[in-house]
């Protein structure tokens, strides 16, 4: 039952924000950097924010997978986010965090370097991502664009972002390719 | 509508229960000496069934549950006779229903014609009882309807299910109110209820108010139909009925109790109440208005004395409303508020998510537990000593919880050999041998998902023990034996394990008829040389059946091999032992619950993972000269007289930094459920050690040749190893290359390398 109450927030927060732009209401974002990229999720989504402890690898499974960590009890899996957007595996250190996010019934966690802000996003604010060559990136997982001062967050979608990779390990690699 | 399903559920799983209760009872149901509470209680467990079945319109059903019931009605007016022939019938009718009731959950339609045969059989047994029957129906009815039984029926529908035989019993006897004599420290009450015709569509149910009567005494209902229209003329919505009670009961049951069963409906309906008592009587209040008020002269304690609990289901009635009359009785003029007497159930039924949430959370603090002790290991020795002490107290106390928190998960396994005896008879119908059922054990107590698991297995092994294991009667006598063969079931603990055994006196495995056959089928080399031990096991062996013709009950050859399967898929182990002549012994081990394991820690690499105990067979450091390559694709290792395939577990996961040399690191052979060995090959084994299985899948998914996930005392996630997956994922690529040649059989007796000159020594020093 928690399932369906915790995806429609999430899932539609972030993809019918036009549709309810007329109000011009406000939503919080968590950002945080990967290099030098800010990216930004719901923080409806954001279950904790946790410094990162040592994985356990799963095997056989894309290195963007780094294993798993024991989250009071429960054993999720840890993504890394560099290593998602074909930047290589972060070198972690003592300083990078793990942002725990419920996707729906799932929790799970992204590596990435640093949380940078919380910022109120109206509606208005949120670019359309541009229109890119889908075969370059996938736009699917990306839910806008804002620009805070002069920094680019890109907003993405968490429900999407990890989509399938409970079903098929070559579901969000399939993801990647142009549909 | 989910309100309406959760009730139906709740229906459903209280007629499973009721399937039960009415099963044990009818296979206790015997020619001769006829124990009427057991028919009662049968009559009751069909009839609910038929009663909530009304209530959400299974009317396949119900049609059925009424045939049932009829017979079962006859059986206890002893109208119709108890035969072995009856008994067979009703156990089939037992069935039928439960495969209505399935049906109905699963929301599809039982097939047409599904009970035709049964329906028809049980008409038979009407009709034997014939004209006189017919007539002697009536008054059972009126018997029925008036609470001659004044059993505590859970039935919804009891009053509207009896309205038939009720019509039929005022039509033929307006019921005088009881006369005679009260008895001695009674008093009987007489109470007119005729409730207005819209009593039903403010939600109001009389038959709770009946059966709340019948909890304060002995009571007799007569049902009224003088206000009954005509069929055409009725109005489902509206109550034509009225009821005259006259209730039996004791001096405590004062005016307030029974005002109290009306409260409710006082403005609804038409009560008077009327009470006579022998001598000292208490004074009867006259004709009061239900309207009113209690009176003021009822006496105080008896106001307070608690209403009895429901009395259990399957006591009778009377008993259990008389319990509470005689504690009240010893506590007569007592305060009377403290007075808890009257029969009160000491079980709860509690949702199953709960009770995992709570051993999940006792396996949370195990762990931390653990972790906490390791930190303090490094602390100085001396300080601290209250910490230390403080600590031991918490682990002593954790590992208590845990135990009582498994205990709650724990069920006799005597639901499960209660259903054998079923089976036996069964079995013993259709093969004509004469079998005796010996149980014993049936208190040991194992967690419910094993308990639950144990039926398909068992149910197997006994078939092939009266199928396969025990001679016929005729046979048995000219070797010496009873006629009656026994098949003996038994469970116990044993070293935090539970042991079940299944022993006959039959003739013992044929071990020349299983290696012939074994060879014909192509499961063993010809002139393998087998030991007798193993010769036993190939009846484990997929598709191995020793039966030359298939029965209706086994030799279709899956069988024991499936009860391989399924043992070890609950942690557990199989073994036979058989004795030529004088029979044999099937013994299963299972692990008392499913929610820790016990493991073995291994290292790769820096990854840890645990192994369960029960597929190891050893652990080994092989000297160079015991590893073979195997047409240059494979590992084999000689261990023990054997050939084993050696599987590099970093290889099979990709692990950096291991021990890829098997003489540097440890083998440690593995065996999987269908008995075949693998050697696996390890850096570190680094001890034993209890943990608690944690899913995989719930935030992330299943793995190849990962079972589940546990956390070590560090913190630390380590895998739980799936052997058998392991040994799929080793056959299909992953560094062996596709080598279908080398797929193993599942045979205990490898075929020996093909080519001796391809061998070649594997040694990287």
């Amino acid at each position: 039952m928690s399932s369906s109450t915790a995806i429609a927030p999430i899932s539609s927060r972030t993809d019918l924000q036009p549709s309810g732009a007329a109000n011009g209401s406000e939503e919080q974002y968590v950002t945080f950097t990967v290099g030098n990229e800010e990216y930004g999720v719901n923080i409806l989504a954001v279950r904790e924010i946790r410094g990162w402890t040592p994985e356990s690898r799963l095997p056989n499974l894309p290195d963007y997978v780094r294993g798993v960590i024991n989250l009071r009890g429960i054993i999720i899996p840890i993504f890394d986010l560099r290593a998602r957007f074909g930047g290589g595996l972060t070198q972690v250190t003592k300083r990078h965090v793990v942002v725990v996010m419920q996707v729906g019934e799932r929790t799970r966690g992204i590596l990435v370097d640093a949380i940078s802000d919380i910022l109120a996003i109206g509606h208005d604010a949120i670019k359309p991502p541009p229109d890119v060559d889908s075969g370059l990136i996938d736009a699917e997982y990306l839910s806008g664009l804002y620009t805070a001062e002069n920094r680019m967050v890109t907003l993405l979608n968490v429900g999407k972002l990890f989509a399938g990779e409970h079903v098929d390990q070559d579901a969000t690699r399939a993801a990647l390719e142009p549909t | 509508m989910d309100d309406l399903s959760r009730f139906k559920q709740t229906y459903f799983d209280e007629s499973a229960e009721l399937l039960a209760v009415a099963e044990a009872g009818l296979l206790r149901l015997a020619p001769g000496e006829i124990d009427m509470d057991e028919v009662n209680a049968i009559f009751r467990a069909v009839h609910s069934i038929k009663g909530g079945g009304g209530a959400f319109g299974f009317n396949d059903l119900v049609a059925f549950a009424h045939e049932f019931e009829t017979v079962m009605d006859g059986v206890r007016n002893a109208e119709i006779p108890v035969s072995t022939e009856l008994v067979d019938t009703l156990i089939r009718a037992n069935d039928v229903l439960a495969r209505l009731l399935a049906h109905a959950a699963d929301e599809t339609e039982a097939p047409a014609g599904t009970t035709d045969d049964t329906v028809a059989a049980l008409r038979r047994f009407l009709d034997k009882t014939g004209e006189q029957a017919n007539e002697a129906a009536q008054p059972a009815a009126i018997q029925a309807a008036a609470g001659f039984h004044p059993d505590d029926e859970d039935d919804e529908a009891g009053i509207f299910g009896d309205a038939l035989a009720a019509i039929q019993a005022a039509r033929d006897d307006q019921p005088a109110p009881a006369a005679g004599p009260v008895p001695e420290g009674k008093v009987r009450w007489t109470i007119v209820f005729r409730p207005k015709a819209e009593l039903l569509l403010s939600g109001n149910e009389p038959t709770y108010m009946l059966r709340a009567l019948r909890r304060l005494g002995e009571a007799e209902v007569v049902c009224h139909l003088d206000r009954l229209p005509s069929l055409r003329d009725l109005d489902a919505e509206l109550l034509h009925l009225s009821w005259t009670v006259t209730l039996l009961a004791d001096p405590q049951v004062d005016r307030a109790q029974i005002d109290d069963v009306f409260e409710f409906v006082a403005d609804d309906c038409d009560i008077r109440i009327s009470a006579e008592a022998p001598p000292p009587a208490i004074i009867p209040p006259a004709l009061i208005a239900p309207a009113e008020p209690v009176p003021a002269a009822a006496p105080a304690p008896a106001a307070n004395l608690p209403q009895p609990a429901t009395p259990a289901a399957t006591t009778s009635g009377a008993a259990g409303a008389a319990k509470p009359g005689d504690g009240a009785k010893r506590t007569n003029g007592g305060t009377g508020g403290s007075d808890h007497a009257g029969p009160t159930t000491h079980t709860i039924r509690v949702d199953l998510d709960k009770i995992d949430r709570l051993v999940n959370m006792v396996g949370e603090m195990v762990i931390t537990q653990a972790m906490i002790a390791e930190h303090l290991r490094d602390l100085p020795p001396g300080q601290f000593q209250e910490l230390l002490e403080g600590l031991e107290g918490l682990a002593q106390h954790t590992r208590e919880l845990r135990e009582s928190v498994m205990s709650i998960r724990a069920q006799p396994v005597s639901s499960v050999f209660s259903r054998m005896p079923r089976l036996v008879r069964e079995c013993a119908a259709v093969t004509g041998k004469e079998v005796m059922l010996v149980t014993t054990g049936e208190t040991t107590e194992v967690d419910k998902t094993v308990v639950e698991n144990l039926v398909d297995p068992l149910t197997h092994m006994i078939r092939n023990s009266i199928d396969h294991g025990l001679e016929g009667p005729d046979e048995r006598e000219r070797v010496g034996k009873p006629r009656a063969g026994t098949v003996h079931l038994s469970a116990a603990h044993r070293s935090g394990r539970i042991v079940i055994e299944v022993t006959d006196d039959g003739r013992g495995i044929n071990r020349a008829k299983v290696l012939s056959k074994a060879i014909e089928k192509g499961l063993v080399q010809p002139g393998a040389s087998l030991s007798d031990e193993e010769i036993d096991h190939l009846i484990f062996l997929p598709g191995f059946s020793t039966a030359d013709q298939v029965s209706n009950l086994s030799g279709r050859g899956v069988g024991m091999d499936v009860v391989r399967r399924n043992i070890s898929s609950l942690g557990g182990r199989i073994g036979v032992y058989s004795t030529p002549g004088e029979g044999s012994r099937f013994v299963l081990s299972l692990p008392l619950t499913l929610a820790v394991l016990d493991g073995m820690v291994i290292s790769v690499g820096e990854e840890r993972f645990v192994l369960p105990l029960t597929n190891i067979v050893e652990s080994l450091r092989p000297k160079p000269a015991d590893l073979h390559g195997l047409v240059n694709k494979c590992d084999v290792m000689m261990a023990r007289g054997e050939y084993v395939r050696l599987v590099h577990l970093h290889r099979l996961f990709g692990i950096p930094k291991a021990i890829d040399d098997a003489t540097k690191g440890l083998v440690v052979l593995v065996e999987t459920e269908d008995g075949s060995r693998l050697g696996l090959v390890v850096d570190e084994v680094l001890g034993q050690q209890q943990v608690v299985i944690k899913s995989l899948e719930a935030n992330f998914r299943r793995l190849d040749g990962v079972a589940a996930a546990t956390i070590l005392g560090d913190g630390r996630v380590a895998l739980i190893l799936d052997v058998a997956g392991l040994r799929e994922m080793s056959r299909h690529g992953a560094g062996n290359g596709n080598a279908p040649a080398d797929s193993t059989p599942p045979s205990p007796s490898l075929p020996a390398p093909a080519d001796k000159s391809d061998q070649r020594q594997r040694q990287t020093v």
